[in-house]
Formats: structure tokens, sequence, C-alpha cells
């Protein structure tokens, strides 16, 4: 195959994205028997956090990556290119509250802001900006749903695939704010330099 | 203990880096002299007027003072609007063409945590007075050697023209909004929404196969041929500037005709400059045939401006790849 360092993520995206490459004909199996080793030099695979796979790119550290645009977006400023919509992987960037009485509503009449839990920060403070209206971002690490059944916040910014998890937790989607897929991104530079490497590599995945 | 620090985005330079850069700037002063570019140096203080009169998109000036009689003054953020107002006003009679290099520093807005700089040095040169493909070449062939004389072998200057696909985008009837909008996801590289706002258009698939091949179309001189008449026509000047250039300078150029606008300023040519050893573009410049009108003294130019810290980062991931070492 080529010599292009392609950042893999992994998490939710890691099954999908593998399979993708074994069907352009990279060979993954070195990656799937190994857990803990990180860079692969035979196939060009690096795995990663999804949200450290711009970062890898930006820096041309890997030439492309596979991530979702959920990250994308929420490091919109980021210098990498945004080839293909890979299609799978597809979750739903939403605004989700305790069920019954919509709380966020009643904060924002009476009070004139809402308090808003999220990973997202910066997609949570655009959405509530480009819809005229005041919140205050609280930005967790983990376990988001928590924060609106303690008090913490009156809702979430969170992405959701199926939405049993923000079910069993009792809130219901408000509002839908994005619909994610995975992503295949370019470092611009090589982009450029690695032109027909980087199109017969599309070609192969358009294909698939 | 109390550190006294910096800002972030600024540093300090040692002796050992010092001497690497000034040796450099050296040869690259070098072969600005040897092709007949006059070296000037303007104000880094600027009355905030004289860059609001640009149109600039790209840098705009970050940093604001008032000066003893409440006038704004910004720090320049390019020197290529110092150097069109320089001409407008220094040599508002001089017979064209007007050949000015500059080695200096440039000061730009950084994002937080992303080791951007504040303050950078820039090496580079306008020609005023030569039009159309002649100017251009001249300017790349200029380009090419101050890259040889840095010291990097394995540069690639990138090849586009501002022009082209703005007025397809016109010839096929798409209203200014939309033209706006496919330009900017065209410049930040998303091609997935340029993908999605032309097929929002409605157009013929033929125009709108042409304009997403197009946006990806990059390679050597061949991509200049163009399937039809009218897309020949268009290429037309990009041609003529690959006709012009020396054949050492033709096999860097990666002639691309998705490389739209980063400065809003310029016309025609656009060029972007890049080195596999390090992973963001090195400098860039282009044609900006209105700038100088709008300072007065209407007169075609072309330039370029390089980034001396980051060439200085190509050279020594140049060095480390030549000497075997693995990572990049």
């Amino acid at each position: 195959m080529s010599d292009l360092r392609i950042a893999v993520p992994r998490g939710a995206l890691f099954g999908h994205t593998l399979d993708l490459l074994d069907r352009i004909g990279l060979d993954t199996r070195e990656v799937r028997d190994n857990d803990r080793k990180l860079l692969f030099e035979d196939s060009g695979i690096v795995t990663m956090r999804p949200s450290d796979v711009p970062t890898y790119v930006e820096a041309g550290a890997a030439d492309l990556g596979i991530t979702g645009k959920d990250v994308l977006m929420e490091q919109s400023e980021r210098e990498v290119y945004e080839l293909v919509d890979l299609g799978y992987g597809r979750c739903r960037m939403v605004l989700a509250g305790v069920a019954g009485e919509d709380l966020a509503q009643e904060a924002l009449r009476r009070l004139g802001v809402v308090r808003i839990a999220t990973k997202y920060p910066r997609i949570a403070a655009r959405h509530f900006l480009e819809t005229g209206r005041q919140a205050e971002i609280v930005e967790v690490k983990g376990s988001v749903e928590l924060a609106p059944l303690t008090g913490l916040v009156e809702a979430i910014v969170d992405l959701t695939a199926t939405g049993t998890t923000l079910r069993e937790n009792g809130l219901v989607i408000r509002e839908e704010i994005a619909v994610c897929t995975a992503r295949l991104i370019a470092n611009p530079v090589a982009h450029k330099l690695r032109a027909a490497t980087i199109d017969g590599l599309l070609e192969r995945i358009n294909a698939v | 203990m109390m550190v006294d620090r910096i800002p972030s985005g600024t540093r300090d330079v040692l002796p050992d880096e010092m001497g690497e850069l000034r040796a450099m700037t050296d040869r690259i002063r070098g072969v600005f002299d040897a092709a007949g570019f006059g070296e000037v140096y303007t104000p880094a203080l600027e009355y905030e007027q004289t860059f609001a009169r640009a149109n600039i998109s790209g840098a705009r000036p970050a940093y604001r003072v008032f000066d003893e009689h409440g006038t704004v003054l910004v720090l320049r953020p390019d020197m290529t609007v110092p150097v069109a107002r320089l001409v407008a006003t220094r040599y508002a009679q001089a017979e064209p063409p007007l050949r000015f290099c500059y080695v200096a520093h440039a000061y730009r807005g950084v994002r937080p945590q992303r080791g951007q700089s504040r303050e950078l040095l820039q090496a580079g040169v306008e020609l005023i007075g030569v039009p159309g493909a002649a100017g251009t070449a001249e300017v790349l062939g200029i380009l090419c050697a101050t890259l040889d004389a840095a010291g990097l072998q394995n540069y690639r200057v990138g090849l586009g023209d501002a022009a082209l696909y703005p007025s397809l985008l016109e010839a096929f009837g798409v209203t200014a909004a939309s033209r706006e909008l496919i330009l900017t996801e065209l410049a930040a590289g998303d091609f997935v929404g340029v993908d999605r706002e032309v097929h929002s258009l409605g157009l013929a698939d033929a125009d709108a196969e042409l304009l997403l091949r197009l946006a990806r179309t990059r390679g050597g001189p061949d991509v200049l041929e163009g399937e039809s008449e009218a897309l020949r026509a268009a290429l037309g000047g990009m041609r003529e500037v690959h006709e012009r250039v020396s054949p050492e300078v033709a096999q860097r150029i990666i002639y691309d005709l998705g490389l739209v606008r980063s400065l809003g300023y310029y016309t025609g040519a656009v060029f972007q400059v890049y080195d596999p050893a390090y992973g963001v573009p090195l400098g860039n410049g282009g044609r900006y045939d209105e700038l100088l009108g709008t300072f007065g003294r209407s007169l075609p130019a072309v330039g370029f401006a390089l980034n001396v810290e980051r060439l200085h980062i190509a050279l020594t991931g140049e060095e480390r790849r030549r000497t075997g070492v693995r990572n990049r």
C-alpha cells in the first residue's frame, strides 16, 4: 500500500474504520490483535482518541485521519481538509432535558439564561448564540446525564446514537443540533504533495 | 520564584538559533539583491486607515494603539499593504516596473493554545508594474531561487488562479451569496461542504460535476489542458505562466485548480509553498492588481512572503530526514 500515515480513532468508530481500511486493501490484523500498541509502521496506522485526530493531522504527524463530525465541529479552527463523509458512526448532537416540564424554557423565560452541561462547549455555545438565547455553558468531562438530574444545569448538549442512555436517565430530546457521521480528513500540505496517492485512496473508498 | 514572562506567541531568540536564522536571511537577501529587488523597511506602526483601505479578509490588524492625538495606529499584519502604500506615496511618479523586497516582522492575532506566532519574520518581494504571466513567472522564479538559497531541497509551490473558481460559478449563474459560501468552504478545505452546497444549487449534472472535480484537481501541467473550450480558455492564464517559467521552476509547481484566495486582495495567480518535512505552508503570494489603485496609483503587482521561522523548521526537518531519523 502507500506510505501514508493514517490516524484511526479508538472508541465507537474503531470497528467500522478498520473494516473500511480492510476493504480498501490495508492490512489491519495487527491493529485488531493489539489493544495497547499505538503505532503500526507496516500499515501506516496510528491509533488515538477521536478528539486527538485533528491535532495529529493538522500538524502533519499523520497525513490522513478519521474522526467524527462532532469532533470537527468542536475543533472548527483546526486547519485540516475534510475530504469525505464516510457515512458510518451516525449520531445526533442534541439538546436534552429531564422529562416533564421543560426547565430550560422556564429558566430562559424567568431568568433570561439557561445553564447547559456539555462535553462540547463550543458547539453548545454556538447553537445558543445562533438561536438567539443566552446560555451559561458548564463543561464536564463525563456522564453529562448526571448534571440535570442533580440540578447542576437545566439541560445538556450531548451526542446520542440510539437515545438509550438519555432514556435510562429520564431525559428527553428537546432539539436536534446536528447529525454527525465519520469524516475522512487530510493534512492540507499532504493533500497537495501526495495528491495521486490520496486521490487513489479516495477512489477506493468511494468504490466500496 | 517569580518569573517574568513574555506574551504567548512571542519568543526570545538565543545565539545558536539567531546565527542560523541570520545565515538564512543573508542568503535570501543575496537572491533578492541579485534579482534587482531593493530592500525597504516600513514602520511597524501604521494608521488603521491604511489597512482598512485594502480589502483584507485573511490578515486583519490585531493590535491597536492610540497615538497622542487619539488616532488609531495598528501593528502591520503583513508587508504587502505597507509596500503598496509606499509605492503610491514615495514613488508616485516613478516609471514602472518597480522591484522591492523586505525582511521584516508582521504581527498577527493568535487563537489561544495553538502555538501560533503573534510576531512573525517575513521575507518577500513585490514586483510592481509587470502585468499578467510575465510578472507572475518572474516572481515564481525568484521564489524558487529563494527557497533553494534557504537550503530546502524538497519544496513545492502550489499555483492557482484566484479568479478561476469564482468566474466559473458566475458563468453557471450561481448567486453572489452562494458563490461566497462555496468559496469560503473551498478556502477552508471543507470538500464535504462544497459537495453539499454545489448539489443544492440545482445545476446541470455536468456543470456540478465539473465544479466538484476542479475543486480537487491538482497536479502536473496536464491539468491545465481542460476538456472543454470554455474551461481551456479559463485556464489560459495559468497555462501562460507555465509556458514562461524555466523547466526547473515548472517541475516545482503543483497546478492547483481548487486553490483560492486566502487574502481578499488577490486577483489572479495565487501561490502557496509546501515542504514534505513540515505540515503547514511555508509562505504564500499572488497577484494583487487592484490593491495599488486603492492607494491612488493603479498598477498591477505580484509578490510573495515567506515565513522565515517556518523555513528554518522545514530545513531542520529535511536535514533530519536525510540523516535517517524516522519521525517526521
